[in-house]
């Protein structure tokens, strides 16, 4: 009876055990204090109580007839928590065993674990609180009524699911329970490696042990000379992906190395199906002696009783998966969906064990298994074994270590972080595979590709679409709003190239700041001026030539650009605008890559450098190859129109002036503006020249974006520019070199020299020049410095401002120009870009990278004033 | 912008009272746009021309409108051939500076004003669209006599050819006010532009001008077409700004509504042509889907949804999916099918959804059947790979339809000059030949079966305008093309 409990003077203190990750759900009467109790154990916004959310639905927390709508709400926030991975509370009567259905489910759906505290409170306790509460006008018939029900569930909890369940049975009791909550056997966030992953090891013990010493491990032997543990002088463990048994030719000398390694701290091992089975095996269920388990049960059978109870139970604690390194890292047999990660549940086991399986069977009489690892957008990286590959591959920031050594291939380990590979080949084939595995690595064949194999370059249009933030490394968040995303898509899935190819677009750059110099809109000055101000002393100026933004993506030769970016449409590389379209058809392409290319072979470029290919940054000229419809149907009409409209005009009023009529300016200001459309002309017309093939063409590159696992952002530009020149010295016909001076912004001297470079380069015709600091990539007191400032010559930006713009009039308003958007547009295009590398460099799966270039093509769509 | 008016009776200085300006005086008036002057180059008894020239002021036009400056506005309204040429903003200068000539009214000579005059009328720079020749037709069977010359683009560059500005010259024996209007009517007609910087009021006035000639005019329904399809919007999509990034014209990528095809709606100033082929494939289309039993289909590339609105006046068509890349596409499909009245059983089994064929899109899963209706051939060939992975590995609907245009049959279009395409975004026409061995790899690759039905007449010698694919997930198909071992 409570009643005893409750006359006991002084509760017991008792610790409640909740998993860190489940979701709780209160069970007792109106009245028997679970909001209070919730209050007391656990952080606000984890509780979600029922009267909250007839609160919500309806003003007022008692109305009953709000109850429907109240859990609609209540478990759709359940659900949105648990999806986050968040603990949740659920602050009801849950009398009811239909109510306590509907979480368990919820709990089962999101796989995570269900568990109870039930407050069993005497009737007359929660009549006496109900009563003091003037919002609440229960009989007490519906407490009893509660109590009734909630009495009748108690032994039934643990059958609908709940994993644990804790009754309070006592006012005093409830007071002075303490909520722990528990880490999940999974969830190893703390231990932070260094670690080396090791794939499938099948019973061969002799590869292990090379392999382990291979990766730098000590290992200990017992009194037989048997392998009895590891040890890493610096601390390093091992991560076994489970599938330790079976097959091979000693598999109790692997679990005698293993859980030596485990017992002292050594190792980490997850459960394989092979382990499964073999415990259902030890267990004495019936199970289907294939697929190599004979061996096991024959090796095993030789070995001491007690040795099998201590592998028994031993397989029996090996859990599903691990999450390690803060959640930076999963290791999962068959491989782990981002939404299993840290979950607990029969099927996330069951997905560990097995992968994500059809059903079906295949012509070998093996599963069918979906490629989950297409689909993985996690930010953990996921490793694991299970199915056989000749070499690992990375998928979307996964990968299996399972390269088959017992089928004669090899043992693969994984140092974590350094991401590097270390296998040791199988001595022989141990074991027939069911379905053919190339032995040889090496032999691996092409034709493997096809249905069978996996394609990482798959893009969702859920990579891309809708609102996005993209994580970048140098600039924090940067947002990407609805609308430019699909102006990106369309844009994107219309016009650019095959994604692979897209490594990066050029982020658009700002111009200095307003000039207020008499017929000027940009000076060299406010260049100077911005750069000094952010503490930059070197800067560099670079001619701007008078051609179109290129990228280049450059393979040393057919092989490279199959290996790295699989050489989609045919072409052996890509040459493409600002938007990811290509400049010239595949043939064109081609030619100009083969050039490149030899250039840069002479140059010594790839061999310097330890790459396979290249990515420069560069301008192609003429802007006529990319440009012409734009410059016939825009610039060179509005030539012809002021050509054919203005003569005339100039006659008429010289004419009418003759005869004596007053004019008053109108002749002076028409002959000027017949003066500045001549301008006008004379700046579009030195962007034309007749091309012929790659006759006529030239290519200036200017900075080396990337190449095989490496940036060079951190590079000063003199260096690039030197790598630009040798490119250029290798192939002057084609190559142009950049016209620059170095300017220290604190020398007057330094910054007159470089502006009358500038005000000559303009003055013949140039197009201006961007000022960039001197040391490339550079930080300042609010975040990245602009990578450059453009400034532009006064008669080119007649093209841009219009013929009449030098008209003092209008250059007085055209002054007024906010360059607030452009800047922030330009240092979040540039943060995109540099992203888009480092993922690159880093071998991050395309998704990652075309994210952010995804995103430099949506921001280009934001509407800002297309003249800055 | 410049226009002058020659008369060449004497005395001609009598245009002065026509016109209600003095000859020796030099007459400044502001206009929306900026400032228009009237002046006499030539004021003797033989001869007089009046010259009206109008000021725009470049900056002044695209400041103080819509959003702050500069946001909205595409480049090539900075850059703007609008100050030099004649379009309707000097139509809209003519109705203020002339506005009681253009009326007939003169009280001075009121028999003048009613009389036919000898007049040449001079506008050096007339932006045209369809050349001399269409000059000439417009203004022919006015009465005038038509010297219309080509204006080349840029002598430096004689490869370029011609402009579309035409240096006009009218002679002939006209009332003073009809020739005004002749002008006023005809310059925005030919200009063929968007009235930019003319406000909406202003335009319908235009429209409205026609007086007692245009009724009789032999090209008056391609007066009245251009008229009202360019009062357009001046603030640029984003799709068009990402044009501008890249020296495009916005056309050029902002085209996805852009249904002008030839064969579909004629071709340049024909008049529609009954050729109804459109109607023709949704035919074809909803047969297969019919014979098919599918329920579950989706109209991939559905552009403004003309396809949609068949599929759902069928209910055996149970849900619907309008796809497109282009989600202007998806606006007008939005207004074609009224779906903000639409019925809500009805509205219920359609969504429209912006996609992409080129990336896997999950909400495509679990479909019966999938038309791809003249789309593929807006895709570059070395992007139909992903477009195949989608379409027929990924979404893997029962039945797959794609038609297509038989470039065969492009040598029956009469005004599609040879080796061009039908529309300007197509990336490749197909033979039959090149559409079969295309269509039947796809089907091999991911385990459809494909046969082909003609759209249109079945030319003996070139085949049909269209052709259609129609593929049939083979039995056994599970829909997972990729199993690892």
């Amino acid at each position: 009876m409570t009643g005893i409990a409750e006359e006991t003077p002084v509760a017991a203190a008792r610790e409640l055990a909740v998993p860190a990750l489940s979701l709780v759900v209160l069970v007792g009467a109106s009245g028997s204090g679970k909001s209070t109790f919730a209050a007391h154990q656990f952080r606000r916004t984890e509780v979600i109580s029922s009267d909250f959310c007839r609160g919500l639905v309806a003003d007022d927390e008692n109305d009953q007839a709000a109850t429907p709508a109240a859990f609609d709400v209540l478990n759709y926030i359940v659900a949105k928590r648990l999806a986050a991975g968040r603990l949740t509370v659920v602050d009801a009567t849950n009398v009811q065993p239909d109510a306590r259905r509907k979480l368990v489910a919820l709990a089962k759906e999101h796989d995570v674990l269900p568990v109870a505290i039930v407050l069993d409170i005497p009737e007359r306790v929660c009549v006496e609180r109900n009563a003091a509460r003037p919002d609440r006008d229960f009989s007490p018939r519906v407490v009893r009524r509660q109590r009734d029900l909630l009495r009748r569930s108690l032994r039934g909890l643990p059958r609908e699911g709940f994993r644990t369940v804790h009754v309070l049975t006592t006012a005093d009791e409830v007071d002075a329970a303490t909520v722990v909550r528990t880490r999940l056997y999974n969830d190893l966030r703390h231990e932070a490696g260094p670690f080396d992953v090791i794939g499938d090891v099948h019973g061969c013990r002799d590869e292990l042990e090379t392999l382990l010493a291979e990766l730098g491990y000590a290992i200990a032997r017992d009194g037989a000379d048997r392998a009895v543990g590891a040890h890493h002088p610096s601390g390093r463990r091992a991560v076994f992906v489970g599938d330790l048994v079976d097959r091979g030719p000693d598999t109790p000398g692997v679990l005698r190395l293993v859980m030596g390694m485990v017992t002292a701290g050594d190792a980490f091992v997850v459960a394989g199906n092979h382990e499964a089975k073999l415990h259902r095996a030890l267990r004495g269920r019936k199970v289907q002696v294939t697929h190599g388990l004979a061996e096991s049960l024959e090796q095993l059978d030789a070995e001491p009783p007690e040795f099998r109870a201590e592998v028994e139970r031993f397989i029996d604690g090996l859990i599903s998966h691990f999450v390690l390194d803060g959640g930076g890292l999963a290791v999962a047999h068959a491989g782990i969906a981002e939404r299993y990660q840290g979950r607990a549940s029969g099927r996330v086991r069951t997905f560990c064990l097995y992968g994500d399986t059809t059903g079906e069977t295949d012509e070998f009489g093996l599963p069918v298994r979906y490629p989950w690892a297409d689909d993985y957008r996690g930010s953990a990286m996921v490793l694991y074994g299970h199915t056989p590959i000749p070499t690992p591959e990375w998928v979307n920031n996964t990968l299996c270590l399972d390269t088959g050594c017992v089928f004669g291939g090899s043992l693969t380990a994984l140092r974590y972080p350094e991401r590097e590979l270390v296998a040791v080949p199988a001595a022989r084939v141990y074991y027939a595979p069911a379905k053919p595995f190339p032995a040889n690595p090496d032999a691996a064949p092409e034709a493997a590709g096809g249905a069978g194999r996996r394609d990482p370059d798959v893009l969702d249009i859920a990579d891309v679409l809708g609102s996005r933030v993209i994580e970048t490394g140098h600039h924090g968040r940067v947002s990407v709003r609805e609308e430019n995303a699909a102006a990106a898509l369309e844009v994107m899935s219309r016009f650019a190239l095959d994604p692979r190819w897209l490594l990066y677009l050029p982020p658009t750059m700002s111009p200095v700041a307003t000039s207020t110099r008499d017929g000027l809109l940009e000076h060299p000055e406010q260049a100077f001026d911005a750069y000094r101000a952010e503490g930059v002393a070197a800067v560099v100026c670079e001619e701007k030539h008078m051609g179109s933004r290129a990228v280049v993506v450059l393979p040393r030769d057919a092989a490279a650009a199959r290996r790295r970016f699989g050489a989609p449409g045919g072409t052996t590389g890509a040459v493409h605008t600002r938007t990811g379209r290509p400049f010239f058809g595949p043939a064109r392409t081609e030619a100009l890559l083969a050039r490149l290319r030899a250039a840069a072979e002479r140059a010594g470029l790839f061999d310097e450098l330890g790459t396979d290919w290249l990515l420069l940054d560069a301008e192609l000229l003429p802007w006529s190859v990319k440009a012409l419809d734009l410059l016939r149907s825009q610039y060179a009409a509005v030539g012809a129109a002021a050509h054919s409209a203005l003569p005339v005009a100039v006659r008429a009023l010289e004419t009418a002036t003759a005869a004596g009529l007053d004019t008053a300016g109108l002749l002076d200001r028409t002959r000027s503006r017949l003066g500045n459309a001549a301008g006008f002309r004379a700046a579009y017309r030195r962007y034309c020249w007749p091309t012929d093939g790659l006759a006529g063409v030239r290519l200036a590159p200017f900075q080396l974006l990337a190449s095989e696992a490496a940036t060079y952002h951190d590079r000063p530009h003199a260096w690039h520019l030197d790598v630009a020149d040798r490119l250029a010295v290798a192939d002057p016909d084609l190559i142009a070199t950049t016209g620059r001076t170095v300017v220290d912004t604190t020398d007057p001297e330094s910054v007159t020299a470089a502006t009358g470079w500038w005000e000559e380069l303009t003055a013949s015709g140039g197009e201006g020049m961007v000022v960039k600091p001197a040391a490339n990539l550079v930080r300042g007191r609010r975040g990245l410095v602009q990578p450059g400032l453009k400034v532009r010559g006064r008669e080119y930006l007649r093209i841009i401002y219009g013929p009449d713009y030098t008209e003092p009039a209008n250059l007085e308003r055209l002054r007024v120009r906010g360059l607030g958007h452009k800047r922030s547009l330009a240092a979040r295009e540039h943060a995109l870009g540099l992203e888009s590398l480092e993922r690159a460099a880093r071998g991050e799966p395309l998704w990652r990278v075309h994210e952010c270039v995804f995103a430099v093509l949506a921001l280009e769509s934001e509407p800002v004033d297309p003249r800055l | 912008m410049l226009l002058t008016v020659t008369m060449t009776r004497a005395p001609a200085t009598d245009l002065g009272y026509l016109l209600h300006k003095h000859p020796q005086r030099v007459q400044t008036f502001e206009v929306g746009v900026g400032t228009a002057h009237v002046f006499y180059p030539e004021a003797t008894e033989a001869r007089c021309t009046a010259a009206l020239l109008l000021e725009v002021d470049p900056v002044g036009l695209v400041r103080g409108r819509k959003g702050p400056a500069g946001d909205g506005f595409a480049l090539g309204q900075y850059v703007n051939d609008r100050p030099y040429a004649a379009s309707s903003m000097l139509a809209v200068a003519m109705t203020r500076v002339f506005k009681t000539a253009m009326t007939g009214r003169c009280e001075a000579r009121p028999d003048l004003a009613a009389a036919p005059l000898p007049l040449e009328l001079h506008v050096p720079a007339l932006p045209c669209r369809g050349g001399p020749d269409l000059a000439s037709r417009l203004f022919e069977p006015l009465g005038w006599q038509v010297g219309a010359a080509s204006v080349p683009l840029d002598e430096q560059f004689p490869d370029w050819g011609d402009s579309r500005y035409v240096d006009l010259r009218l002679t002939g024996e006209l009332r003073l006010a009809d020739a005004l209007n002749h002008l006023y009517v005809l310059l925005p007609v030919l200009d063929d532009a968007k009235h930019y910087w003319v406000s909406p009021d202003e335009v319908d006035k235009l429209i409205r001008a026609g007086g007692g000639w245009l009724g009789s005019h032999p090209e008056r329904a391609l007066i009245t077409r251009r008229y009202l399809a360019h009062r357009a919007t001046l603030v640029r999509s984003a799709v068009a700004r990402l044009a501008e990034v890249d020296d495009t014209e916005p056309e050029r990528l902002d085209n996805a509504t852009d249904a002008a095809e030839v064969g579909e709606e004629g071709v340049g100033e024909e008049p529609e042509r009954p050729v109804p082929l459109v109607q023709q494939r949704h035919g074809a289309v909803l047969a297969a889907l019919r014979a098919s039993g599918a329920q579950r289909v989706a109209d991939l590339g559905c552009g403004d949804g003309a396809l949609l609105a068949r599929l759902l006046d069928e209910p055996a068509f149970t849900r619907v999916i309008g796809a497109d890349v282009a989600s202007r596409a998806l606006e007008r499909a939005e207004r074609r099918l009224k779906l903000d009245r639409m019925p809500e059983r009805k509205r219920e089994r359609l969504s429209l959804i912006t996609s992409s064929l080129t990336y896997r899109d999950d909400r495509l899963a679990g479909l019966d059947a999938a038309v791809l209706m003249e789309v593929i051939e807006h895709v570059d060939p070395p992007r139909l790979p992903a477009l195949e992975r989608t379409v027929f590995g990924d979404a893997a609907p029962r039945t797959v339809l794609v038609t297509t245009p038989n470039v065969e049959h492009n040598v029956r279009f009469e005004s599609l000059p040879a080796g061009t395409m039908r529309h300007r975004d197509h990336r490749f026409e197909w033979s039959r030949a090149q559409f079969r061995d295309w269509a039947a790899r796809v089907a091999a690759a991911h385990g459809y079966t494909v046969r082909f039905l003609p759209v249109g007449t079945d030319d003996p010698e070139v085949g049909p305008p269209t052709q259609m694919a129609v593929f049939t997930k083979a039995a056994g198909g599970n829909g997972v093309d990729e199993v690892s071992a």
